[in-house]
Formats: structure tokens, C-alpha cells, sequence
């Protein structure tokens, strides 16, 4: 990777003003995503900035029963969190749906926020890619887009958001917040990401010297949970995924929260399959219905056309799972 | 696992003995390729071409000069001469040991996407990557050939070799199909792939004047030697290979790849010990992988079930530099009792790197069209996938009349449906269920070729009763030391913590390669020779005392035993014979010779030999998804006797694990318009994780084949074929849907 | 750092991964490099008791941690159950698969429990190219109880 210097705050003042005088600096997390890319030769911050030994790793309650996620929690301690497990099992589950354990001990909240997406040209410096380089091209329209969205694409770029907690904070309206020598901001997590349109290098609406300080989760919704199907049974990215939360009374929806993974550019909150739902049967063919009209709008190349079909199979057995698992409970 | 056959307790061959270098790997006290030091070791990382085809107009190597550290950068332009690679033939089978004809750095022409175009030499490994990624090349693109589904229609024969035929006709097979009461008539797919042993490639390479000194996990020592001999002018006996673990092979380490060339040359250029340890890309884009293929097979049957014809066609590819054509119909030579048989095999070259020899190349992915044709029969006929296969086992070699030396399928299949529960099977398609889950059972038939070459073995028996076996061999996880330990204890009637195996090292009388399920045969074919011949000198020792109560017996009527040779209560230990001789020690050494060669060669053509089995696997299919899951598997093989129950089991359940990735999981991903493989990585590339793989059952038939030594056959092969056909058989049991094109993945399902 | 119970003083550029620091600095090769990017788990080593993979950590943001390898947890009754049970062929995963498993019990609330798909599924993160995996699950599992 190319040399860089390596600054540890003390605080997240001083953190964020590291960043503030250096155009070329970067905040350095658990860096399974950022030292991959590095050695890669895809990221090249000419100044490094070690926040993990920031006291941004603490998970509070909020009053009034939401939760507050420090921005430099690792994974797994999320997880395992009791408040979290209990009363947010889609976050727990779709955290363990990612990586290994190994990853998820090292990689903290704020960085999962900010993976970049796995496109294989992206990662290969010999293909083409706007995100990695504007205005080059883009060599996975027309190769392997077995990875690739479906939904919120354009002709620049076609490349999905690798994160499975992403997609469970979409479900749950996770709150962003943020530090820059500005002060601070609060970004809903559906707005935090970006669709590509024909700047595919700018992925969210972070600004270059703002550190992510933390996560905020409103009290917990309906009974949650997240389905991944992937190429294998572990460690694999998804094809795709849904983070699901239903409500159901008298056999109406009164409550439905529905994102999606491996199938856009962001986590993908299905906001039309959620309006279609609500208030009608919760039946298998209503999910169906709602899965086709949130999917309809879906551009798909030959390699990942199957993932229309598999979504809504998905988001269908999900919703269906949430159901059996209401009448257990 | 289980053997039917209990052993003689004092004996070693047999038992699940442990494998000795357990310590060492358990405790990471086992050093790899890499993990040696060198006082002044510099380090080297490679510069890959991006196009796939071309000339290099200009090398820009200003900026990566630049970096501190940087002690030099090897290109077309400054590198010095390596001799380019010899012509294959089949007088020296070490001529194939070239990955690739291309001879790197001395010329500005590029064959694939990915070939070493530069090596930059550095203080560390950071620097010299560092400065890789600086080095710019620029080209002049020619017109590449890279698309193996569009090139397919332009396939020519692929010639037949003394080591391998490629084509088969019995009857008139087509004639035949065209009557048949029953048919199938199937085309398939299966793509590229590549070994990802762990441990990726990496030399050390020492220059000392003229002497050289290369640590490199390799699968053949030999070819290795004589190979960097002729490309760098030295004599064979000048170069020394040390080996003592590598980690993982699976045929990526059997021939001589780039950077194996790369560091050596480097070393000689800069007169520093060099270290080039590759990338996980650089593996992928320097080393070749298993062809992809596609096939035809059509077989027809009468009502009963009897095959009347059976065809199968096959197309694969190499490189337009160099490449191992594969026997992709070879079980079809050998499986069914067809009357009317045609078999045919055709490549096309591309402009890609060469492939290269994969866990049961040619069988691995053979099996799976074959297997899966004939449970699409069963389905046709309405009939028992095992029945049918009873119904067409065969007498005699089905293609040449030849005998086999041995072959016990009917027992596998037998042993297996008992073991596995096969009566449980509900034959209706869809028809089992576990909760939501689909269940579905299949079966398949594994079938390699057994193969021994010539190999060198000395043993050396010390007057304090120590036994040394000195032989070259490459530790890749066979437990390969610990198997001919067992053997020479047995065969010398000594404890096996008296025997100590020397193997890691080219300057040892040389084994055979790592290849083709051959090391372990061919090793104690010549080990048990050399017993033999030390015994004899045992023998002749003590007979020469006249208190010897040894005197006057021959060998055949000894046992050895208690560290020495008896006759019923009588007889003495090789202490005592080499303390009243006066030697401390007793040496026998058994070398290969050309002669070697042609025996194996006229041994085969007497009889057909070969490791087979019967694969049992059970699928849960999601109903939603397509998500399969391999939940339950049984391999029963007949493998000729087995030596180690621990470490044959372990070989066995590998290949079935890396069955299962080809069939679920695995493929190489080819950019059909650069010839790139975009996921030259773990990340990307699936191989198995433990969460896809159930507890696997294997069982051993363990019947000696009284064509081999000791009764052995190999077994780093055979348990891989069949498995993708056996999963494919499961799902199509569960799913009602017929895969044809592997991996068997979830969009297929759908 | 302290690395196997030892104070290492490491002069490391900033550059310089966890894994490259022990294997080339420090001599300690029992962590494996096996892709240098989180893919395969040969490179798992222990830092405060916790499993991480050694090549995506930078050797100077572990500065204040305890390292520990393979060659810090020998003798562990878990490398006798991998010779055992045959947990390994090649062995290059090895030194992976036992930190990680290690790390892996101390997260489990009650390692005797674990199903052998709960174990599966937590060792995921360790390929084995050999297959050995039935051996793994064994070995550990003897251990657990």
C-alpha cells in the first residue's frame, strides 16, 4: 500500500480536526474494509486516522426505549448485545449474517456504514470503474453481474452495498450522527447512502471531514428479522437479502418495515412494497404482490436477473416466517 | 471410518496411527516455503500484464525506482536470459514440467491476461508491492481468443498419448442410440477452476556461485530440479530443493509456474537471496486451473435397463502456451458394460494462461455428465439409479476386453444403500420432506485410474536398531512420511518410533511426484523392495556367524519382528547381527531407472486398474430459495488396502468436500471479453466454508489389489469424482430439475 | 506490543499489517498468510483473548494489545484433538483454525452446548482447502465438553 501517516487522536475534537486541515486523510476504523482496500491500491489517503481509540464504543438506552450505538461498537459486541438481540433481532441476525467472526471482532459500526462495494472491477485495477476513477467507464455492465443491483442503478454504475447491518438499520430508521469541526448532524440512514446516478464515486452524503460518532435506533418496531441467501452457507456476500419487520392483527398488516440487501446500490428500504402491505391481508400472495411492484422498476443484465425472482421469494418466505414465528409467540 | 478387516494388533499398516508431523503443524512449528530466513533476504512481488494479448511498448519503471528500497526491477528490457523451456516428450516426462512455454522477461510479447510482466526486487515485502503497483507498462493490443463458449463450435481432436487415450469406439453406438427402447441425450457444463491450496506459491531461491538452493512447497521434486536446471544452465546436481510441507497442491504445484522462474532469476540477477511469495491474485493469474468443459452424453438402453449405446463427447481447453489436455471421457471407458460405445475428446487453444492438472483432472469433471446421464436414465426407465448400474457393471474393460485387477462396485453399492438407508428413499421427485425443506437422495459412481512410476528409496538400519528411510516426498497433507513409516516398521519388524523418514529434501534418492494418486504406491513399491534387499543383508550377516541361530535359514522362512528376524522361537535382533559384524549400520537402497518406466507401462496394458466407489449424498433444497444444502454424505471405496485408516479417511472426505465445492460452489469467473479472471480471490472463488459441509461418512472396502504393492491404491483422487453428479442426482430427486451446467447455484433453481 | 507473553519493541511503519509484523519482523510464522484479505482465516491470531485475522489489523493499532499465536497458546489441549481427530492435512490453515477455534469457545456463553452446526457456522471464517473439516468439528467438540 503507499505510505501514508498515521495520527491517533486523543478525542473526537481532535480527530475531527486531523481531517479538517488534510484533504488527503482518512478515519481508520477496525479497517477490515479500508486496509484490504488500501493494499489494494484502490484507497490511497495520504494521512491515516486511527479513531478506535476514540470512547465512541459504548451502546446506551435512550429514554423513551430506543438505543444509542456508538460509532466504534465492533460488530460482534453488537450482536451479542442483550438489547439488542431481544428487541431488535434483525440487527443481531443480520450481523451475524456477515463475514466471520474474526471480521465482525474487528470491524466497528461507523465502518460498516462506510464498506465499499465488492464489484470484482471495482477491485481490479485493470477494468474499468466510475466509482474508482469518474468518467472511465464501467466494465461490469455487460461482465460478471452475478453481485450485482437491480434497483437504483444507472449507466455508470451497477454495483450493490455490501452491508448486511446497513440493510437491518434501513428496516429499523436508524439514525446517523456525525461530527465535523462544523459541529454535529443527523442523517436518517435511508439518506445516508446514495444512488450512483453519474457521480458513482460519491456513495453518501457524508462530507469528506466527518466522523461517523454514532447510531441511533427509535424503540423497536413489530417482531424483526433478516434472511440472506448467498452462494454458500457462510462467509459470503449476499445475493440477497431482506430485513423484515410485520405486524399483523385480525389478519391485516399493522405494522410492516421492509429493506433489502444485495440488490441496489444502498440498503434498499422497499417503502412501495411496505404502502401496498399495510392495512391488507397478511396473506402469501399480498407479499408476493407487494415484492412485484417494489421490483418492478428493476433493471437487470443477464447475470443477475434471477435476483427479481429470488427477492421476492425472499422478501415472501421472510414475511411468511414472521407470521409463524407471531402465532408461536 | 470403518474397515471391514481387523489387523493383527502388532501390526502398523492398517491402523489409525497419527501422523507424525502432527506436533509440528499443530504447534506452527512447520515452516513453509516462505518462512525460511535468509541473513540479507530481499523481496521480490510481480508486475501482471492487464491486457491478453500483445507487445509491451514501453516500461515506465521511473516512479517504483523511486521508492525507497527499491533494489532493483527486472523487465523484457534489463532482465538477464533464462533458457526458454524444452520441448515436451514422452522419453523425459520431466520436459512437461513447464507451466507455460513462455519464456518471462525475455520477451516484450504478451500471451494472457495477468502473465508476470516485471518483478520488482525490494528491501521489504511492503515496498516491493508498493512499487509493483508503480510500474507501467504500456501495449500495443493484438486481437485475443478468450471465449471458450464462442470458440467451443472451432474444437479440433485432441491426440492421443501413451499415457492417455482420448477416444474410443466400440459398435455403432449412434445407430444404436438411434433405436434404443430408452434414451438421454444430455449436453453440460462445467466451468473453470482453480486449486486455492491455502498456502499460496512461494520461492525462496539462494544463489551460492553456481549452486542453488530454491524452498518451495512443490509436488515434484524431480521435474522442479531438472527444470530450473535446463532454464538456468546449471548442472541437476548443483540445485537443491528443499520441501519439507506444502501447503496444499491439488495439482497447482506439479509443474513450474512463473514465479517459481521469477524468484530464481531474480536472485541470480540482484546476488541476493530472494523471496517471492505471490498474492492470492498473482496465484490465480500465474498458475493455470481446471478447464472448463462442455460434454455430450447420450445413452441408450433397453427397457430392462441394459445400455445399448453410450457416447461421449467432450470439449476442453488449454492455452495457446501451453496446457494439460484432460481424459474428460476416461470413466466412460471403463464404467458401463455398453455393447456400442464413441467416445471423442476435442480442445481449443486460448489466448488464456494454460490450464493444468486438478484433483482427478478429466475424471472429476467427467463423472458428473456421466453420473448424471445415467440417473437421467433411471428417471426415464422409472427404474432404481443403483439398479441400473448393477444391470451394466461390467465383466471386462468395456472398451478393449482387458481385465480388471480388481474391482468391487457392486460391493460399494451394496455396503453403501445399507449404510446410508437408500430403502428409505420415497423414488417420487419432491416427494421427502423436512419441514419446508426438499429432500432429496442420489448416488453416483467414483472411478480414477490407479498409476505407479519408478522411485528411489534407501534404507539404512543403525546398530542401535534406528531405521532411516530416506526418500524425496512432498508433504501436501497425505501424512506421506507417516504411511511409509508404517510400512517399513512392518516390513522390518521394528517399532515405528524406531523408523525416522528423511523426505524433505531433492538431494534424497527421489520418490515420485505428488500427482496423479501416485506418491504413496510408488514409494512403497520401491520401499518394500528395499526391506526386502536389507533384510537380505541382515541375513547374510548373521549367517555368516557360526552361533547365529539364524544359520542355514532362508528369508522366505523368517518373520520379522521384535526388531529383528525369527524363525518361531528362535532368532535375534539386527543389534546383535550388526554388533557381532562389527557395522553400526546396514544400508539398501532401490534406485528408478528407465526400466521402471516401461514395466508400468507394460503392466498396463495387461490390466485395467483403478480406485472406485459409490457416493451417497443427501440435499435439503430450500422450496423458497433455491438454497441447497448437503446434509448427509456416505463414500464407500474400494481402494485396495488401506495403510492408514486415519489419514486415508481424511483423504477421502477432502476430495468429497472439494467435490461438493465444484458441484455447489466453484467457479472461475473468465471476463469473456479480456480473459481476465475477475474473482481471483477467497472472497469471490467459493470453496467450501465448515458451515456447507455435514458430517461425511466414508467406509473402505479395504481389499487388497493384488496388482499393487502392499495391495494399495491410491487415494488422493477418486473420492472427488462422481460427487458433482451425486449432489446433481439429489437435487434432481428433490426438485424434479435436471442440472446441467455446474455450479449447481440458486438461480438455477428458481 | 506483547506478543506470546513477551514485550516486543517493533520499529513498524505504519503500513506494516499485524500479520507481516509477526511473520517478518518477529520470526513468528505460525499465523499463516493465506489471501492477505480477511478471506480465509489462516492469519487468525488472539489479541486480548479475541480472534481477529492478523492481515487486516495494522500492527500499530495493536500497540497496547496481547498478542497471542499458536506458538503463545502451546500446549493446548486442543492441538492434541486436531492430531487426534486428523483436523488438518496440509496444515497451513492449522495454526488458524486452533486460535480461532480458542477465540471461538471464549465467545460461546456455553461452549458444551454448541451443536455441531453452531460450530460450523462459528468457524466459518477458517477455510480448509484439505477438507479436514469433519476432523475440526471433532476435535473441538472434545474439547467444548
Amino acid at each position: 500500500m503507499r505510505p501514508f501517516a498515521y495520527v491517533k487522536p486523543a478525542d473526537v475534537a481532535e480527530a475531527v480536526q486531523a481531517v479538517a486541515t488534510e484533504p488527503g486523510a482518512k478515519f481508520l476504523g477496525g479497517g477490515t474494509n479500508l486496509v484490504d482496500l488500501m493494499r489494494e491500491g484502490i484507497e490511497r489517503p495520504h494521512t491515516v486516522v486511527d479513531v478506535t481509540g476514540l470512547p465512541l464504543d459504548e451502546v446506551h438506552e435512550l429514554p423513551g426505549g430506543g438505543l444509542r450505538i456508538g460509532a466504534l461498537v465492533r460488530n460482534s459486541v453488537l450482536a451479542a448485545h442483550p438489547r439488542v438481540r431481544t428487541s431488535y433481532p434483525v440487527l443481531s441476525q443480520a450481523i451475524l449474517a456477515g463475514a466471520s467472526a474474526q471480521l465482525r471482532n474487528m470491524a466497528t459500526v461507523g465502518g460498516n456504514l462506510l464498506q465499499r462495494t465488492r464489484c470484482p472491477y471495482f477491485y481490479d485495477l485493470a477494468a474499468a470503474c466510475n466509482k474508482r476513477e469518474p468518467g472511465a467507464g464501467c466494465d461490469a455492465i455487460g461482465g460478471f453481474t452475478r453481485s450485482h443491483a437491480i434497483l437504483g442503478v444507472s449507466d455508470s454504475c451497477i454495483a450493490t452495498h455490501p452491508s448486511d447491518m446497513c440493510v437491518a438499520l434501513a428496516a429499523l430508521d436508524a439514525v446517523v450522527e456525525v461530527r465535523s469541526v462544523r459541529g454535529t448532524r443527523r442523517i436518517p440512514l435511508v439518506d445516508f447512502h446514495v444512488l450512483p446516478g453519474d457521480t458513482p464515486h460519491v456513495e453518501t452524503t457524508l462530507a469528506a471531514d466527518e466522523l461517523i460518532t454514532a447510531v441511533e435506533l427509535p424503540p423497536s418496531p413489530a417482531p424483526s428479522r433478516y434472511r440472506k441467501v448467498r452462494d454458500r452457507a457462510s462467509y459470503a456476500f449476499a445475493l440477497v437479502s431482506v430485513a423484515a419487520a410485520l405486524e399483523v392483527r385480525d389478519g391485516t398488516v399493522a405494522a410492516v418495515r421492509l429493506a433489502l440487501g444485495g440488490v441496489a446500490p444502498k440498503p434498499w428500504r422497499a417503502r412501495e412494497a411496505e404502502r401496498l402491505l399495510l392495512g391488507g391481508p397478511a396473506t402469501e400472495e399480498a407479499f408476493r404482490q407487494a415484492a412485484d411492484a417494489e421490483l418492478a422498476p428493476a433493471t437487470a443484465r443477464p447475470g443477475n436477473a434471477f435476483k427479481s425472482g429470488l427477492a421476492r421469494a425472499t422478501i415472501t418466505a421472510t414475511l411468511r416466517e414472521l407470521i409463524i414465528e407471531g402465532e408461536a409467540a | 471410518m470403518t474397515t471391514t478387516d481387523i489387523r493383527a494388533p502388532e501390526k502398523y499398516v492398517g491402523r489409525p496411527v497419527d501422523r507424525l508431523d502432527g506436533p509440528a503443524k499443530t504447534t506452527g512449528e512447520a515452516r513453509y516455503a516462505a518462512e525460511h530466513h535468509y541473513p540479507d533476504l530481499a523481496y521480490a512481488a510481480l508486475v501482471h500484464a492487464t491486457i491478453a494479448r500483445g507487445r509491451i511498448t514501453a516500461m515506465d519503471t521511473a516512479a517504483a525506482r523511486a521508492v525507497p528500497g527499491v533494489i532493483e526491477i527486472l523487465t523484457h528490457e534489463n532482465a538477464p536470459a533464462m533458457k526458454p523451456a524444452p520441448k515436451v516428450s514422452l522419453l523425459d516426462i520431466s520436459t512437461m514440467a513447464s507451466g507455460t512455454s513462455v519464456n518471462y522477461l525475455a520477451t516484450d510479447e504478451v500471451h494472457w491476461n495477468g502473465q508476470p510482466v516485471a518483478v520488482v526486487v525490494a528491501e521489504t515485502s511492503e515496498v516491493a508491492r508498493h512499487a509493483a503497483a508503480l510500474v507501467r507498462p504500456a501495449y500495443q493490443e493484438l486481437p485475443a481468443v478468450v471465449d471458450f463458449a464462442a470458440e467451443e463450435p472451432n474444437a479440433a481432436p485432441q491426440k492421443s498419448s501413451m499415457l492417455a487415450e482420448t477416444s474410443a469406439d466400440k459398435g455403432d453406438a449412434h445407430a444404436a442410440l438411434a433405436t434404443a427402447q430408452a434414451s438421454v441425450d444430455l449436453r453440460f457444463t462445467t466451468p473453470p477452476h482453480n486449486h486455492n491450496a491455502l498456502e499460496p506459491h512461494a520461492t525462496i531461491a539462494v544463489w551460492d556461485g553456481d549452486r542453488l538452493t530454491v524452498h518451495e512447497g512443490t509436488q515434484n521434486f524431480g521435474w522442479l530440479r531438472k527444470h530450473l536446471a535446463k532454464r538456468f544452465g546449471v548442472p541437476e546436481r548443483n540445485i537443491r530443493v528443499v520441501s519439507p510441507f506444502v501447503g496444499g497442491g491439488f495439482g497447482g504445484k506439479g509443474m513450474v509456474w512463473a514465479g517459481t522462474l521469477l524468484a530464481v532469476l531474480a536472485a541470480r540477477a540482484t546476488g541476493r537471496p530472494v523471496r517471492l511469495a505471490l498474492t492470492r491474485a498473482g496465484v490465480n493469474h500465474t498458475v493455470g486451473g481446471r478447464t472448463a468443459s462442455t460434454q455430450r452424453v447420450a445413452l441408450g438402453a433397453d427397457a430392462d435397463g441394459r445400455l445399448t449405446a453410450l457416447i461421449h463427447t467432450s470439449v476442453s481447453r488449454t492455452g495457446r502456451i501451453g496446457g494439460t489436455p484432460e481424459q474428460i471421457t476416461s470413466a466412460s471407458r471403463h464404467l458401463y458394460a455398453a455393447p456400442n460405445i464413441h467416445l471423442r475428446q476435442h480442445l481449443v487453444q486460448l489466448d488464456l494462461l494454460a490450464n493444468t492438472s486438478m484433483r482427478a483432472p478429466g475424471e472429476s469433471i467427467g463423472t458428473f455428465a456421466l453420473e448424471s446421464a445415467m440417473d437421467e436414465l433411471a428417471w426415464e426407465l422409472g427404474m432404481d439409479p443403483i439398479e441400473l448400474r448393477m444391470r451394466n457393471e461390467p465383466e471386462r474393460n468395456p472398451v478393449d476386453g482387458k481385465r480388471f485387477a480388481r474391482r468391487l462396485l457392486r460391493e460399494a453399492y451394496a455396503v453403501g444403500a445399507e449404510r446410508f438407508g437408500w430403502r428409505e428413499r420415497d423414488p417420487r421427485p419432491g416427494a421427502m420432506r423436512d419441514g419446508r425443506w426438499l429432500v432429496g437422495m442420489g448416488v453416483a459412481s467414483a472411478y480414477h485410474p490407479s498409476w505407479k512410476l519408478p522411485a528411489s528409496v534407501t534404507v539404512r538400519l543403525s546398530a542401535d536398531g534406528g531405521v532411516e528411510v530416506r526418500c524425496a516426498m512432498h508433504e501436501i497433507g497425505v501424512g506421506a512420511a507417516t504411511v511409509q513409516a508404517q510400512i517399513a516398521a512392518d516390513e522390518l519388524g521394528v517399532p515405528l518410533e524406531a523408523v525416522r523418514v528423511r523426505y524433505d529434501d531433492s538431494d534424497l534418492p527421489l520418490g515420485a511426484m505428488a500427482g496423479g494418486s501416485m506418491q504413496t504406491a510408488s514409494v512403497a513399491e520401491s520401499l518394500l523392495a528395499a526391506c526386502r534387499k536389507l533384510k537380505q543383508s541382515a541375513l547374510a550377516l548373521a549367517r555368516r556367524a557360526a552361533d547365529s541361530p539364524l544359520r542355514g535359514r532362508r528369508l522366505d522362512e523368517l518373520e520379522a519382528r521384535d526388531g529383528g528376524l525369527h524363525h518361531g522361537a528362535s532368532g535375534e535382533t539386527y543389534a546383535e547381527i550388526l554388533a557381532r559384524a562389527g557395522r553400526d549400520h546396514l544400508e539398501a537402497a532401490i534406485k528408478s531407472g528407465a526400466l521402471g518406466m516401461v514395466g508400468m507401462l507394460r503392466e498396463r496394458r495387461r490390466w485395467v486398474k483403478a480406485a472406485c466407489g459409490a457416493q451417497f449424498c443427501e440435499v435439503r433444497v430450500d422450496p423458497d430459495t433455491g438454497e441447497v444444502r448437503v446434509s448427509r454424505w456416505l463414500g464407500v471405496f474400494d481402494v485396495g488396502r488401506v495403510i492408514n485408516v486415519k489419514t486415508t479417511a481424511s483423504q477421502l472426505r477432502g476430495g468429497i468436500v472439494m467435490g461438493i465445492g465444484l458441484a455447489l460452489t466453484e467457479e472461475t469467473q473468465v471476463d469473456p471479453r479480456t480473459g481476465r479472471i475477475m474473482n481471483a480471490g477467497l472472497a469471490e472463488y467459493h470453496v467450501p466454508v465448515h458451515a456447507d459441509i455435514p458430517h461425511i461418512d466414508v467406509h473402505c472396502l479395504d481389499e487388497p489389489d493384488p496388482t499393487m504393492p502392499l495391495g494399495l491404491v491410491g487415494v488422493g483422487e477418486v473420492s472427488i469424482t462422481g460427487v458433482g453428479a451425486a449432489v446433481a442426482n439429489a437435487v434432481r430427486h428433490a426438485t424434479g430439475k435436471r442440472i446441467v451446467d455446474l455450479p449447481i447455484t440458486i438461480d438455477k433453481l428458481l | 506490543m506483547r506478543v506470546n507473553g513477551t514485550d516486543e519493541k517493533l520499529d513498524v511503519e505504519p503500513w506494516v499489517s499485524l500479520l507481516d509484523a509477526l511473520r517478518e519482523r518477529l520470526g513468528v510464522t505460525g499465523p499463516k498468510k493465506g489471501c492477505d484479505q480477511g478471506a480465509c482465516g489462516a492469519c487468525t491470531v488472539l489479541a486480548d483473548g479475541v480472534r481477529i485475522n492478523a492481515c487486516l489489523a495494522l500492527a500499530v493499532q495493536y500497540a497496547d494489545k496481547e498478542i497471542t499465536t499458536i506458538e503463545g497458546v502451546t500446549p493446548h489441549p486442543l492441538q492434541e484433538a486436531f492430531v487426534r481427530h486428523d483436523g488438518f492435512q496440509c496444515g497451513y490453515c492449522t495454526s488458524g483454525q486452533i486460535c480461532s477455534a480458542i477465540g471461538m469457545l471464549n465467545e460461546a456463553e456455553d461452549p458444551a452446548a454448541l451443536t455441531d452446526a453452531e460450530i460450523r457456522e462459528r468457524m466459518s471464517g477458517n477455510l480448509c482447502r484439505c477438507g479436514a473439516y469433519n476432523g475440526i468439528v471433532e476435535a473441538i467438540k472434545e474439547v467444548a465438553r
